[in-house]
C-alpha cells in the first residue's frame, strides 16, 4: 500500500508540487511580485473593462502583479484554449492566468480537471465574504469546493424605459401577453449569449409550476416533458419580438442602445446595476427603471477560476483576492462604476469599510435589496446547456 | 550577408513563407475533418464530423449565405467597376471618382462595416437626418436591415470595399490595353461609348483582372469580421459558424468546425468554378453581342447609373467614417436627433489608452510583418532580374493562392497544429500568420513597378562601374521610392486589417485594434467602436498618406519623379 | 593587338537560330558603324559586349578590350561606356550627382567636386551642379550623359543609336562632339544605328546586318 502511495505520488501532475500553498498568504505574495496574469474575461461592456483595467492599476501597486486583460467575445473561448493546451502538453505556462466563469464552463472545467485549487476559502479576504447568505459555495448547483472565488453578485432584472412602458410586469406570462399587445417591443440577448439562456431559464422557472425539477440534473426521460411550456412559450412569443425574432442583440449590453433609441421598450439584464450605470454615461436615457417578477428572478455569482497550467497562480490568487476586498466590491457595487451586487457579508466588515458601502448612492433605476426579493435558484447547468441547444436548432437557424 | 548565396534562396524562401503556413493549416484541418484528432483521444479516420454538419439544421442556410454573398458581392461589384471604366475612363467625373475611391482602399473592412452600420441601421444617421420630418418616425421602425436573414446589408458592406479595390486593379491592368485608342476608333465607328469600351477594351482587361476577381470571389464567400458586424445570425454564414464551432468548448466540435472547414474550401472551388463557366458563357454571347454590330442606344443611361452607383459606394464609407467619428465624441444622442445633444472628449478619454495600447501592438505587428514582406520582395525581384529566375506564368497563381484559399479552411488547422507542436502562440506567430496574407498584396503591387524600371539604367550604372548592389542601392531603389512605400503602405494595411488570422494564432493574448474592434461588435457600445473604428482606419490610412507625401518632399525638386 | 576592341567570331543566337555574327578589331581612336534595320539584333551585339544579354539569347566567341579578355567580366568590371538614344541621366540625382556617379572613386571632397565643376564647364554648362536633370534641354542632357560616361573613364564606347531622339541642328553638333572627344581619349567606338549620316559622320568601317 505504501509503495502504491508513492508510485502514485510521483505519477501526479509535478508542477502541483511545485505551486505555492494558498495557506501562506506571505508566499503568495512573494511569488506573485513581478507576475504577469492574463484575466481571460468578456471584453464586450466597456464598463466591466474600465473596472479591470482599475483592478490592474491597484494589484500593481500592491503587489506588484502586472494584470493583463484578454478580452473575450465568449468565455467558452477560454475553456477551449485550456483544453487544447493540455491536450498539447502544455501544462506549466499556459496562455491564460484567470478566468472570469460561472456555471456550465465552470462544471466542464472542473469536470476535467482544468482548474487549479482548492484555493478560494484559503485567500484572506475569504474571511468577510457572505458564505452563509449568498450562493457563493455552490455554482448553477455545482459544489464549488474553493475552485473558484465570488467576486460579484447578479440577478435579473428587467429594464424598461418608463417613457413608453410606464408600468412593470409581474409574470412572465405578464411579459408574452404585453409583447402581443406591444409588438417589437422586446427582445432577449441571442443564447448560447449567457444573458439570453439566463432569459430562457427565466421563463421555465416562473411558468413552472414546480420548478424544483430543474435543481436535478436534466435527464432524457424528463426533459421533454419539463421543457415543453417552454417552447410553446416562446412559440408564441418569437413573432412578437424586435424584428419577428430574426435577429437578436448579441449580448445584454447591446440592448442598451436599442432601448436608448426607442427600438425597445423592455429588455433584461443581470446587473440590478447596469442601468442606473448607463443611465450615469449617457447611454441610457434618464426615464429608465428596472423590476423584477412577482416570484422572484434568477440570481447566481461571478466568480473568477484559475487554470491547472496557469504559470502565475500567485499572481491569479493575489488578483482574485483582491476583488472580494472591500475597496474592489464597494468600487464595483458603485452604480457610477459598474453597479455589480457585493459578495461580501456587511456584519463582518469593520465600521470604515462598511462606510464605504454606506456610501454610495445606489442610482434613480437600481432597486434596494428588498425590492429585489427572493432570488431564485439557477438550474443545474445541464438543463442550460439542453436549452441552448434546442434554442438553437429551434430558432437560431429560423429562415 | 553573401548577397550572391542569399539573392538565389529568396525566391524559395519567400514562397516557403507563404505557402508553408497555407499546407500546415490544410493538413491541421484534414485530418481531424476525418475524426482525427489524437491530441483529444481521437482516432479517424471517420466519417462522423461530416454526418454531424451535415445534420446541423442551419447548413442549408449558411452553405446559401456563402454562395450568395460571394457571388452577389462579385459579381455586382465587378459590374459596376467595369461599367464606370466604360462610360468615364479619362474624363473628369472619373478622375473625381478615381480620388474619391483610392483612399478608401486602405479603410479597414471592419471600420467600413461599422460606419455602413451606423449608417443604415433604422437607427442609424440616414433614418435620423430623415426623422420625423421626411418618414415620420418619432422611433425607429422595427425594419430588419442590419443583420439581414439574406446577408443582403453584409453583401452591401463588401461591395462598398470591392469596388475601390477593382477599380484600382482595373486601373492599373488599363495601362496595357491601349484602351483609349479602342475606344476612339469604335466611336469614330459609331459605337456608344459604353458599348464600344465592352465589345474591345473589356475582354482584354478582363483577362488581367481575372485573379484578383477570384480573391475576391473567395474573400467575400469566407469573410469573418464583415459577416459578425453585419451578417444574419440565425443562422450565421458558414465561415462565422466554423469559428464559433471552433471556439466551442466540446471538443467534438472542432471536428464539426474542420469539417465546415473543407466544406467552405469545397464551396469556393465550386464557385470559382462555377464562375469559370460564367465566364465562357458571356465570352459566346459578348461574342453574339459584338457581331451583331448594335452600336448601344442606352449608353449614356447605363454609364450614368454606374457612376451613381460607385458614387453610392465611396459616399457610404465616407459618410461611415463620419458617423463613425460623430459618436466617438457623442454624449447623450437620442433618436430622432440629427446630432447628438453634447459633443465631448469624454469617450477619447475613455477609451483612448486603450486604443493607444492596441495600436502599438498593431504597429508592431504591421512594421515588422510589412518590412518583410518588402525586403523578400524586392529580394525575389531582384532575383529575377540578376539571374532570370522569375516566376513562371502559372507560378504567378502561386502568389494568390494564399488568398484564394479561404481563411477559415486553414487557419484553425494552423492552429491546432501549432499547439500540437507545442509551438507557443503569442506575436511572433501572429506575425508569421499575417505574413501569408500581407506577401502577396506587397509582391503584386511592387512587380509592376519594379519590372517596368527602364533596365538600360542599370547597363548605364554598370558601365559607370557600378557594382550590382551599387545599381539596386544607388540607382534604382532611390528611383522606386514610390513604388517602394506604396507597397510598403499596402502591406501595413493589411496587416492591420487581419483579423482571423490574429484571433486564432494569437490565442487573445495578442490585441491589435482590429481584434478589440470587432469584440465590441457585440457589446453593440458605439461610442468605444467609434473610437476603434477611427484608429483602426487612421492606422491603415496614415501609411499611405506617408507614402504619398514622403516621395514628394524628398523628391520636390526631380521633376523626373514626379509621378513615378 | 593590345590596345582596342576586338570582336573574335561573335555569333548570337535565339531559340537555335542565328541573329548575327561578327569578327572585327576597332583600334583606339576609330569607329565601327554597325548598320542595318530594326529587329536584326544591333543592340543585342551592344548587350552582349556589356555583359547584359537578355537569357534567351545565346552568344558564342570572345570580346577583347586593350588586350583582355572580358568575355565573362561582370558587367561592371568591363571599362566599356555605352550611350543610349535617350540620355537616362538618373532622374533622382542632381546634375552633378549624376557625374559624380560616373566619376572614379577617389580624392577629397573639394578635388572631386572641383572634377565636376571643370567637366560642366567643359561642356559649356557652369554651375549647373545642383540642377534637376528634368529641366535640361536635350542638348544639355545629351552632353551631360556623355560627360558622365567619359568621367568613368571607359577603354571602349559603345553607342546604340546615340543622336536618333535629337533634331537635326542639335544632331550634328552633339554628333560631333561625341565623336571628337572619343578620338582625342583614343577610345574604340562601337555604334549600331539605322541612320545613314550618323553612319557617314562616323567615318569608320560600316558593317551591315540583315536586309
Amino acid at each position: 500500500m505504501k509503495h502504491l502511495a508513492i508510485l502514485a505520488a510521483l505519477l501526479a501532475p509535478v508542477p502541483a508540487l511545485a505551486d505555492t500553498d494558498p495557506a501562506n498568504w506571505d508566499d503568495v505574495t512573494a511569488a506573485a511580485d513581478g507576475q504577469t496574469v492574463y484575466w481571460n474575461a468578456w471584453g464586450g461592456s466597456t464598463t466591466t473593462n474600465d473596472f479591470i483595467a482599475w483592478v490592474g492599476d491597484r494589484v500593481m501597486a500592491d503587489y506588484g502583479v502586472t494584470l493583463e486583460h484578454v478580452k473575450l467575445t465568449d468565455t467558452a473561448d477560454a475553456v477551449t484554449r485550456v483544453l487544447s493546451e493540455k491536450q498539447a502538453g502544455e501544462d506549466d505556462d499556459g496562455a491564460i492566468d484567470m478566468i472570469w466563469i460561472n456555471g456550465a464552463n465552470f462544471a466542464a472545467m472542473k469536470e476535467a480537471d482544468l482548474l487549479f485549487g482548492p484555493y478560494a476559502e484559503q485567500l484572506p479576504n475569504w474571511a468577510v465574504v457572505d458564505a452563509e447568505g449568498k450562493t457563493v459555495q455552490t455554482d448553477f448547483t455545482v459544489p464549488v469546493e474553493g475552485f473558484e472565488s465570488p467576486w460579484a453578485m447578479a440577478q435579473v432584472v428587467f429594464v424598461h424605459d418608463t417613457a413608453d412602458m410606464p408600468d412593470r410586469l409581474g409574470s412572465m406570462q405578464a411579459l408574452l401577453e404585453w409583447t402581443a399587445a406591444n409588438p417589437g417591443r422586446f427582445s432577449y440577448p441571442q443564447p448560447p449569449d449567457f444573458l439570453g439562456t439566463t432569459f430562457l431559464k427565466q421563463v421555465l422557472v416562473d411558468i413552472l409550476p414546480d420548478p424544483s425539477v430543474l435543481a436535478d440534473p436534466a435527464t432524457d426521460e424528463n426533459y421533454e416533458a419539463v421543457t415543453a411550456p417552454l417552447w410553446a412559450y416562446l412559440d408564441e412569443l418569437t413573432p412578437n419580438l424586435w424584428r419577428e425574432g430574426k435577429a437578436y442583440p448579441a449580448t445584454g449590453t447591446a440592448m442598451f442602445p436599442l432601448i436608448a433609441d426607442g427600438e425597445l421598450d423592455l429588455s433584461i439584464s443581470f446587473s440590478p446595476g447596469a442601468a442606473s450605470t448607463a443611465i450615469a454615461n449617457s447611454e441610457l436615457p434618464p426615464s429608465v427603471r428596472t423590476f423584477v417578477l412577482d416570484k422572484g428572478t434568477i440570481g447566481n455569482a461571478s466568480f473568477v477560476a484559475v487554470p491547472y497550467n496557469s504559470g502565475s497562480k500567485e499572481g491569479a490568487m493575489v488578483v482574485a483576492n483582491f476583488l472580494m476586498s472591500p475597496e474592489a466590491q464597494a468600487r464595483a457595487q458603485d452604480p457610477s462604476i459598474l453597479g455589480y451586487g457585493t459578495v461580501l457579508n456587511m456584519a463582518a466588515l469593520s465600521d470604515d469599510d462598511r462606510a464605504l458601502f454606506d456610501a454610495l448612492e445606489l442610482g434613480v433605476a437600481t432597486l434596494s435589496p428588498a425590492e429585489l426579493g427572493s432570488v431564485q435558484a439557477e438550474p443545474h447547468p445541464s438543463w442550460a446547456t439542453r436549452i441552448a441547444d434546442d434554442w438553437m436548432t429551434r430558432y437560431g437557424v429560423s429562415e | 550577408m553573401n548577397s550572391r548565396r542569399l539573392l538565389p534562396i529568396l525566391p524559395i524562401l519567400t514562397l516557403l513563407a507563404m505557402l508553408g503556413p497555407v499546407v500546415a493549416g490544410l493538413w491541421g484541418t484534414l485530418l481531424p475533418a476525418f475524426g482525427h484528432l489524437p491530441a483529444a483521444g481521437l482516432t479517424g479516420p471517420s466519417l462522423d464530423p461530416f454526418r454531424d454538419l451535415f445534420d446541423w439544421a442551419g447548413l442549408p442556410r449558411a452553405m446559401f449565405l456563402s454562395i450568395s454573398t460571394g457571388l452577389l458581392a462579385t459579381g455586382i461589384s465587378l459590374v459596376i467597376v467595369m461599367l464606370i471604366n466604360a462610360g468615364w475612363s479619362g474624363t473628369k467625373p472619373f478622375r473625381g471618382l478615381e480620388r474619391l475611391l483610392s483612399p478608401l482602399l486602405s479603410v479597414p473592412h471592419a471600420a467600413a462595416a461599422f460606419g455602413l452600420a451606423f449608417l443604415i441601421a433604422p437607427s442609424g444617421w440616414l433614418s435620423r437626418l430623415l426623422s420625423p420630418m421626411v418618414t415620420g418616425w418619432d422611433r425607429p421602425p422595427d425594419l430588419l436591415i442590419v443583420q439581414d436573414t439574406w446577408g443582403l446589408t453584409m453583401t452591401a458592406g463588401l461591395i462598398v470595399k470591392e469596388v475601390p479595390f477593382l477599380l484600382l486593379i482595373t486601373l492599373a491592368a488599363l495601362g496595357q490595353a491601349d484602351a483609349q485608342r479602342s475606344v476612339a476608333i469604335s466611336q469614330a465607328l459609331g459605337y456608344g461609348r459604353v458599348t464600344g469600351w465592352l465589345k474591345t477594351v473589356f475582354p482584354r482587361v478582363y483577362a488581367q483582372i481575372r485573379p484578383p476577381i477570384y480573391v475576391v470571389l473567395a474573400y467575400s464567400m469566407s469573410v469573418v469580421d464583415v459577416a459578425v458586424i453585419l451578417g444574419p445570425n440565425t443562422p450565421p454564414s458558414l465561415s462565422v459558424q466554423i469559428v464559433k464551432w471552433m471556439s466551442d468548448p466540446d471538443l467534438a466540435m472542432r471536428l464539426e468546425g474542420a469539417a465546415g472547414a473543407l466544406l467552405q474550401l469545397g464551396l469556393v472551388i465550386g464557385a470559382l468554378v462555377f464562375w469559370r463557366l460564367g465566364e465562357h458563357v458571356v465570352g459566346r454571347v459578348g461574342k453574339r453581342w459584338i457581331a451583331s454590330g448594335a452600336r448601344g442606344r442606352l449608353d449614356p443611361l447605363v454609364a450614368q447609373g454606374a457612376l451613381a452607383a460607385g458614387a453610392v459606394c465611396a459616399l457610404s464609407v465616407m459618410l461611415g467614417l463620419v458617423v463613425l467619428t460623430i459618436w466617438s465624441f457623442a454624449g447623450y444622442w437620442g433618436f430622432p436627433d440629427a446630432l447628438p445633444d453634447a459633443f465631448t472628449w469624454r469617450n477619447w478619454m475613455r477609451f483612448g489608452p486603450g486604443t493607444l495600447e492596441a495600436l502599438g501592438e498593431t504597429a508592431l505587428i504591421a512594421v515588422t510583418v510589412a518590412m518583410t514582406a518588402l525586403i523578400l520582395t524586392i529580394g525575389c525581384l531582384e532575383a529575377e532580374y540578376r539571374f532570370g529566375l522569375s516566376f513562371s506564368q502559372r507560378a504567378v497563381w502561386l502568389l494568390y493562392l494564399p488568398l484564394l484559399i479561404p481563411q477559415t479552411a486553414f487557419l484553425p488547422g494552423l492552429q491546432t497544429l501549432m499547439l500540437s507542436l507545442g509551438a507557443d502562440v503569442g506575436r511572433a506567430p501572429v506575425m508569421l500568420a499575417h505574413l501569408v496574407f500581407v506577401l502577396p498584396y506587397v509582391f503584386l503591387s511592387l512587380a509592376d513597378p519594379f519590372r517596368a524600371w527602364d533596365t538600360r539604367m542599370g547597363t548605364i550604372a554598370a558601365a559607370l562601374r557600378a557594382s550590382p548592389n551599387g545599381v539596386l542601392w544607388r540607382v534604382r531603389l532611390p528611383m522606386l521610392l514610390r513604388p517602394i512605400l506604396t507597397a510598403l503602405a499596402v502591406g501595413l494595411a493589411v496587416s492591420v486589417g487581419q483579423y482571423l488570422p490574429t484571433l486564432l494564432i494569437g490565442g487573445g493574448r495578442v490585441q491589435t485594434l482590429t481584434t478589440e474592434a470587432v469584440a465590441l461588435a457585440s457589446g453593440g457600445d458605439r461610442r468605444a467602436i467609434g473610437v476603434y473604428g477611427l484608429m483602426q482606419t487612421g492606422a491603415a490610412l496614415v501609411p499611405f498618406a506617408l507614402a504619398l507625401l514622403i516621395p514628394t518632399l524628398v523628391w520636390r525638386n526631380r521633376k523626373g519623379l514626379r509621378h513615378g | 593587338m593590345d590596345k582596342g576592341l576586338s570582336l573574335r567570331d561573335v555569333t548570337i543566337t535565339k531559340g537555335g537560330a542565328p541573329l548575327l555574327s561578327v569578327s572585327h578589331d576597332i583600334a583606339p581612336g576609330e569607329v565601327l558603324t554597325v548598320m542595318g534595320p530594326s529587329g536584326v539584333g544591333k543592340s543585342t551585339l551592344l548587350a552582349f559586349i556589356t555583359g547584359t544579354l537578355a537569357p534567351d539569347f545565346h552568344a558564342t566567341g570572345d570580346v577583347w578590350l586593350d588586350g583582355q579578355d572580358i568575355t565573362h567580366a561582370a558587367p561592371h568590371q568591363r571599362r566599356v561606356g555605352i550611350l543610349f538614344q535617350d540620355d537616362l541621366l538618373f532622374p533622382h540625382l542632381s546634375v552633378g550627382a549624376n557625374l559624380a556617379f560616373g566619376l572614379q572613386p577617389g580624392g577629397s571632397r573639394a578635388e572631386r567636386a572641383a572634377k565636376i565643376a571643370e567637366a560642366l564647364n567643359e561642356i559649356g554648362l557652369s554651375g549647373f551642379e545642383d540642377r534637376d536633370p528634368a529641366t535640361l534641354s536635350g542638348g544639355q542632357k545629351a552632353r551631360v550623359a556623355l560627360m558622365r560616361m567619359l568621367l568613368s573613364e571607359p577603354c571602349g564606347l559603345l553607342l546604340d543609336e546615340p543622336f536618333s531622339r535629337l533634331d537635326a541642328a542639335l544632331r550634328a553638333q552633339v554628333r560631333d562632339m561625341v565623336f571628337d572627344r572619343a578620338k582625342a581619349r583614343q577610345l574604340p567606338v562601337l555604334m549600331v544605328t539605322h541612320d545613314a549620316d550618323d553612319a557617314q559622320a562616323a567615318g569608320g568601317v560600316i558593317v551591315t546586318l540583315g536586309g
